[in-house]
């Protein structure tokens, strides 16, 4: 792929020199040094770590300083800050330097800084509601893409026929097509930025952010294509070529997915065996994930879809597997890194913005795309969701459609595919660079900064925090057991009845290979939900200064007002303090065991079978109605309320 | 299978894909319920004809999205009231502590890992929630007798059946049974 061809950092060698004092070795090879120097200053030695690292730290203290302010974060979204941040620096580094000296280096974007958040994303993907929603997102991810990328390219090569474009972009179709299947892609960390402000609801984030990932395979393609057909030469390209185009579409795309799973299958399966080795799980998922991205980056398949499918089909298995700790650390250390990486693109988009020589100015061709963007993308999606409400159980409204169409976002991706272009083969390169940085920069500012208000103004349905209840747990799990009956019955094999099969092949043989023994055998999704919110009381019990041990022989028979505990217990004030690119809310750290004997150890602690105080002290009676029981505790409570 | 234009509870059993499912005993007597079939307050029929299958069908039926605001509801009580009914094995009108029991047993009947004892558990702790969810704050002395069909549906009170309750025929011929 023509990514990797690129010098890896790019970031800060370039003339680095001319912005800081010149050096000076203390004496020049030959003549004996002037005596022991007590101060040396060796900056060309920790110049490229150091510059990296000065520009995160940088990152993240603009970072600070928004959120200082409560009023503008709530009004304006993070990635519109950050972006005329890097405005602003580039001008100054600009002034001073009088050169550009840091651009967005397709290298830099594709091997480091893209691979992280996509990581996150794949890892931290709701697995249930994106198979949900599967069928949408493929449409839209494939044919939306092609039907965006060929349109905006017709379309503004009929706009250079109209004469709107001037003749000095010396462009031909087939480079108009080429423009058009890069600018058309959604792109994943534009929308991941501005949605997680939104909180528009799941279904609809769903399908908007896993259109964004899928479409990596189609823009790789359509890309690779154009470029090469522009390179043979329009009077060169025969039908078979066509055909090869369409091929390696499927190439690319399931061959990423592949390399994805089986690289989730061999980190499923060496997390099985790292018992004693706990301190190395979270280096395993982060190094095999890496790996899948580059073996998929290295046989030019799709990278972002590797990535996805590795975190979408490890994760259950992994999570399974590691430890308490690991799980923790791999959870922080993704969301730190993909959140690094976020702030790092769009602090550089901005800064690249400022190197003049690097782009032309053309007005027809600028307005055309911003104008040919919005329209194409909003009558594709009506068309797509026309034809896809037929089949799917859940209709996507009309406001669904605006806020699809307006959240289909462009960024950073875009931008490094146009800097890759190749001046000598594409004359109209500048033209595009302008073009592509006027609508980065307007989809990220002007689109970010109103699709809060239009949501509250089309009163979307906006994503409710579910606290994971056990009914519900129950009952969507009798759901799941009814339908799939019901298509049994009927002899349609539908939706339900094939998630009914996976859901058995993975009891039987993969959660067996791939999951260590112990968490295999209590491995119930009911059980882990119960669990959860049995130590989640617990937790909350023992904060409002209830004690865990002395409560033997208790019988708290008030019911706990579960509003109370939820807003009060610990767990959720951390829930509300961290941030980030979190879609699944609802993670609560667990002090899992996954032994039942520690369960059961667990379990009497909790019902205080261990230490029996003495003396029983005389309950109080404010104590007598403690408002937080402890859910074993419910057992006794149980027998005292029902079975009187 | 059936000849003479009726299905009873045999034909169920011979369905393969059916007994890998665990809550099958309840989904097969859901079949041939009464208060399901709106034949009676309670009881089993031993037989039902297609027209009887298509009732309940009609529980499955997706939403329309030319039907008004009222006409949901219905649907959505509908739907509640069928799976009120796969708990509620008695009829008695509610779902106590035993049948509550029922249900979650089963469904981890699938799990051999799992002791009986903590399906009870779990049990007791999703009608804990519930009767705190219906109830609130009660006192010591008084006794939460089941879950009544309105604290069903007050549990239920954000959760979306309409969409997930259904299923999508694209051919209603496909319907093996009743060949």
């Amino acid at each position: 792929m023509l990514r990797a061809a690129l010098p890896l950092l790019g970031l800060p060698l370039a003339g680095a020199g001319a912005t800081e004092e010149p050096t000076q070795e203390p004496g020049s090879p030959g003549e004996p040094p002037p005596g022991l120097a007590l101060f040396r200053w060796q900056w060309h030695e920790v110049e490229a770590p150091y510059l990296v690292a000065l520009w995160i730290l940088v990152a993240s203290l603009a970072k600070i300083v928004f959120h200082l302010s409560r009023k503008v974060t709530s009004l304006v979204p993070e990635s519109c800050l950050l972006i005329l941040l890097g405005l602003v620096l580039g001008g100054i580094v600009l002034a001073v330097a009088k050169k550009a000296e840091y651009q967005l280096e397709p290298g830099t974007f594709f091997l480091f800084l893209l691979p992280p958040i996509v990581l996150d994303s794949g890892y931290f993907m709701p697995s249930r509601l994106f198979f949900d929603n599967l069928g949408a997102i493929l449409t839209y991810a494939v044919v939306g893409t092609l039907w965006n990328a060929f349109t905006t390219g017709a379309a503004l090569w009929g706009l250079q026929q109209a004469g709107l474009v001037a003749p000095r972009v010396q462009a031909g179709l087939l480079d108009f097509l080429l423009f058009g299947s890069l600018i058309s892609a959604v792109d994943p960390v534009a929308v991941l930025a501005v949605f997680e402000e939104v909180h528009v609801n799941e279904t609809l984030f769903i399908i908007v952010f896993g259109e964004s990932l899928l479409n990596d395979a189609v823009t790789v393609v359509l890309y690779k294509v154009c470029n090469s057909f522009v390179e043979m030469g329009s009077a060169n390209v025969q039908a078979t070529d066509y055909l090869k185009g369409v091929a390696s579409l499927f190439v690319v795309s399931l061959g990423g997915a592949a390399v994805g799973l089986v690289f989730a299958f061999l980190l499923a399966l060496t997390t099985r065996f790292t018992k004693r080795v706990r301190i190395i799980e979270p280096l395993l998922v982060f190094l095999l994930a890496y790996a899948a991205y580059l073996t998929a980056e290295m046989a030019s398949l799709s990278a972002i879809l590797a990535v996805t499918m590795c975190g979408l089909g490890c994760k259950k298995y992994v999570e399974a597997n590691i430890s308490h700790k690991s799980r923790t650390a791999v959870k922080y250390t993704m969301k730190t890194l993909a959140s690094c990486a976020e702030t790092i693109i769009f602090m550089l988009l901005g800064i690249s913005a400022v190197d003049s020589s690097k782009w032309a100015w053309d007005s027809g061709l600028v307005l055309g795309t911003l104008f040919f963007i919005l329209f194409f993308r909003a009558l594709g999606v009506v068309l797509q969701t026309w034809v896809l409400n037929q089949f799917r159980l859940v209709p996507l409204d009309k406001i669904d459609q605006v806020v699809m169409s307006y959240g289909g976002l462009r960024g950073a991706v875009a931008f490094a595919l146009v800097i890759l272009l190749d001046r000598t083969k594409i004359p109209a390169k500048d033209y595009f660079v302008a073009t592509t940085i006027v609508v980065v920069f307007f989809t990220v500012i002007v689109q970010g900064l109103t699709i809060k208000p239009l949501v509250k103004w089309l009163k979307v349905k906006r994503s409710e925090h579910h606290k994971p209840t056990l009914n519900q747990e129950l009952h969507e799990h009798t759901f799941d057991h009814i339908l799939a009956a019901v298509e049994d019955v009927v002899g349609h094999h539908g939706y339900h009845y094939w998630r009914d099969r996976w859901e058995q092949f993975d009891k039987k043989y993969l959660s067996q290979l791939l999951m260590r023994r112990s968490a295999y055998r209590i491995r119930d999704q009911i059980w882990d939900v119960y669990y959860r919110l049995n130590i989640r009381d617990a937790i909350s019990f023992v904060d409002q200064g209830g004690h865990v041990l002395s409560s033997t022989g208790l019988t708290l028979p008030s019911m706990p007002s579960r509003n109370s505990v939820a807003e009060t217990s610990v767990t959720n004030l951390l829930r509300e303090s961290g941030s980030g690119a979190c879609l699944d809310l609802q993670v609560i750290d667990t002090v899992r065991s996954g032994r039942d004997r520690e369960d059961a150890v667990m379990h009497h602690l909790l019902c205080g079978g261990l230490y029996k105080p003495r003396y029983r002290p005389r309950i109080p009676p404010a104590l007598a109605h403690h408002p937080e029981a402890p859910y074993c505790s419910y057992s006794q409570a149980t027998h005292h309320v029902f079975l009187s | 299978m059936a000849l003479c234009g009726k299905v009873s509870k045999e034909n169920f059993n011979n369905i393969p894909d059916l007994e890998l499912n665990p809550i099958r005993s309840k989904i097969v007597r859901a079949f041939f319920d009464n208060r399901n079939l709106r034949k009676g307050p309670s009881g089993l029929a031993d037989e039902i004809n297609f027209e009887d299958f298509l009732t309940i069908m009609s529980y499955f039926r997706p939403i329309d999205t030319t039907m008004d605001e009222e006409q949901v509801q219905l649907c959505r009580k509908e739907k509640l009231r069928f799976l009120f009914h796969m708990y509620d094995s008695d009829s008695d009108g509610r779902i106590t502590l035993e049948e509550y029991r029922n249900v979650v047993e089963e469904l981890l009947s699938g799990n051999p890992h799992i002791e009986k004892e903590s399906a009870r558990s779990i049990a007791d702790g999703a009608m804990m929630e519930a009767a705190s969810v219906c109830v609130g704050r009660m006192e010591p002395d008084q006794v939460y007798e089941g879950i009544t069909f309105d604290d069903f549906l007050k549990i239920w009170q954000g959760i979306d059946i309409e969409t997930k309750m259904h299923v999508r025929f694209l051919n209603m011929e496909t319907i093996a049974l009743c060949h």
